[in-house]
């Protein structure tokens, strides 16, 4: 299934930081655990996630540092912040609202879907 | 095929990949890093499921997407890169645009140096033998300020509708410089009373918002407009010290050379050359910190770091010798005007050194300089307002030692929140953007108090 772009930016955010939430991790990985959690649906441009990572170190919400993958290359790992945990926790919220509102709405206009 | 050779052509492959990616000025050396990592983590895993490398690499490029749209990306979230992307692509009708903007410029500048002039008609002469009429202090902020307000109004091509309410300030300033009775001083010195004195030097201060507003031309309420003018203003600084040291060099050997042919033209410098240039250097600097802004962007973050390490040095021994010689701090205007452009400095210095940081560099021992130079900042500052409270404790109320005390504390203020805001930072707490927001976040402040002590401390203390 191709998911809209808007949507694909709206929940990188989100999906980010409780990737990051789980322990810290690189560019790689988490794009293998996003396409493991949406079962493979779920599919970002790779170029796409550095920006946004590169975003959230500027905002606080995670830290970079370099270190060295099992390979002995050098390799860039990102950990939440506590500002980083705050935001999660907020985006989360916003989230759930939106997927009642729409839950609600297929339940009523879309029952086969619901 | 041998693996060796196999292993020669990906890396071939990633080396011309990676030059391909180096020609796009958003992305940076350490980002490509970043990304190449990325490509060479997903060749391998391709490898591992079965794939040949070629075909592995070209599945992996596939999916890192588009490098065109991937750089637009790293310009828009690195803005600061972004105009090395423009610039890239900058054309003729830019060309014809920036030469425009200098004639704009030099005619403004022009219309700066007639200004200071023109009160000279109506009876307010300038003459190097005496005293200068109280006018022109009054009014020194002026005679330059709405031109430099007007550059960006133009420049930004703001709607009327928005810069029709910049024209206010600067009546009010008119109104209040100029009607407000203070006693003729005898022999037009300006010391003879203080909240004249005062609204000359705060002044300044409380316009230099509006300019800010022209300048970030409807983007004030934004962050980042806040933040480019605060660069533009130190960088102005900068440029306009330099541009005043060659003039004076230049006003110091015309005095010469013309001395040498028997002719004395020291009357024509000091009140024509002098007071025009530094009224017309204000929009020349201007427009040179816009027009020529590579020049200074590399210069100032070369100044923050000679002069952090000297400057907490300096606090540091200052702060010591007062221990030790247990004398206290001398409350003269003259002393707490320096103190306060002191700590504004050191203000301005952790905040350009917190917007040119480079946000791949871990924790330097430059951040804790700077975290130093705060504290230490901050502990001169508590030293100055105890002794102010103490003189007021004192001696009472008196319109300077009341400005003082709402700077200091206004300084206090911002300092405090910036040390912890750094310690912060530093312990990875949160992001160093928080100073930058809090610092242009505050900045109203200062113009406000500045206002205040322009309009309501010479009624409030009987024009004394």
């Amino acid at each position: 299934m191709n998911i809209s772009k808007d949507l694909v930016a709206a929940s990188a955010t989100p999906l980010v930081l409780a990737i990051l939430a789980e322990g810290d991790s690189y560019g790689y990985a988490i794009l293998k655990r996003v396409s493991e959690l949406s079962g493979g649906q779920l599919t970002w441009t790779d170029g796409m996630l550095y920006p946004v990572l590169h975003r959230l170190e500027r905002q606080g919400y995670v830290h970079a540092r370099w270190g060295k993958s099992e390979t002995g290359r050098r390799r860039k790992y990102y950990r939440l912040t506590r500002d980083g945990r705050a935001h999660l926790a907020s985006q989360q919220r916003q989230w759930q609202v939106v997927d009642d509102t729409l839950r609600g709405i297929w339940r009523v206009a879309a029952p086969g879907l619901a | 095929m041998p693996d060796g050779t196999r292993r020669g052509d990906l890396e071939f492959q990633i080396a011309q990949w990676r030059a391909y990616l180096r020609r796009r000025q958003a992305v940076r050396p350490v980002d490509i890093e970043e990304l190449e990592g990325h490509l060479r983590d997903q060749v391998a895993a391709l490898t591992d499921a079965g794939l040949a490398t070629d075909e592995a690499f070209l599945v992996a490029v596939t999916r890192m997407g588009n490098l065109d749209a991937i750089s637009r990306e790293f310009a828009r979230e690195h803005s600061e890169r972004l105009w090395k992307q423009l610039v890239v692509t900058s054309d003729a009708r830019d060309q014809a645009d920036t030469r425009h903007e200098m004639w704009v410029a030099l005619g403004l500048a022009a219309a700066a140096g007639a200004a200071i002039k023109l009160p000279e008609l109506f009876g307010q002469r300038m003459d190097p033998n005496e005293e200068l009429p109280t006018f022109y202090f009054r009014n020194a902020t002026l005679f330059v300020l709405p031109l430099l307000t007007a550059f960006f109004v133009w420049k930004r091509a703001m709607p009327s509708a928005t810069w029709r309410w910049l024209v206010l300030p600067f009546l009010a300033a008119a109104v209040v410089a100029n009607t407000f009775p203070f006693p003729a001083a005898p022999a037009g010195a300006i010391g003879e009373s203080d909240t004249l004195a005062l609204m000359v030097l705060h002044l300044p201060i409380a316009l230099w918002l509006a300019v800010g507003v022209a300048y970030a031309g409807g983007r004030w309420f934004e962050g980042g407009g806040r933040m480019d003018f605060v660069r533009f203003s130190g960088e102005l600084a900068i440029y306009y010290v330099l541009i005043a040291t060659g003039g004076g060099v230049l006003m110091g050997f015309t005095t010469l050379m013309f001395d040498a042919i028997g002719t004395d033209v020291s009357f024509l410098v000091a009140t024509w050359i002098l007071p025009c240039g530094a009224m017309g250097g204000v929009i020349v600097a201007s427009w040179l910190v816009e027009a020529k802004q590579s020049v200074v962007e590399n210069m100032a973050p070369v100044l923050t770091r000679v002069f952090t390490p000297l400057f907490a040095a300096v606090l540091l021994a200052f702060l010591g010798t007062m221990v030790v010689t247990g004398s206290p701090i001398n409350i003269e205007r003259n002393v707490l005007i320096a103190f306060d452009l002191l700590l504004v400095l050191v203000v301005g210095l952790v905040l350009y050194a917190v917007s040119a940081r480079d946000l791949e560099t871990g924790v330097t021992v430059f951040d804790w300089l700077q975290l130093l130079l705060v504290l230490s900042a901050l502990m001169v500052d508590v030293v100055a307002l105890a002794a102010i409270a103490m003189r007021i404790g004192e001696f009472g109320f008196t319109p300077n030692r009341v400005a003082a005390l709402g700077e200091n504390i206004l300084l206090l203020v911002n300092l405090g929140w910036t040390a912890w805001l750094y310690l912060r930072a530093l312990r990875r707490q949160g992001g160093f953007e928080a100073i930058e927001q809090w610092q242009t976040a505050y900045l109203p402040v200062y113009s406000l108090w500045a206002a205040l002590v322009v309009a309501v401390f010479p009624p409030l203390f009987n024009f004394a």
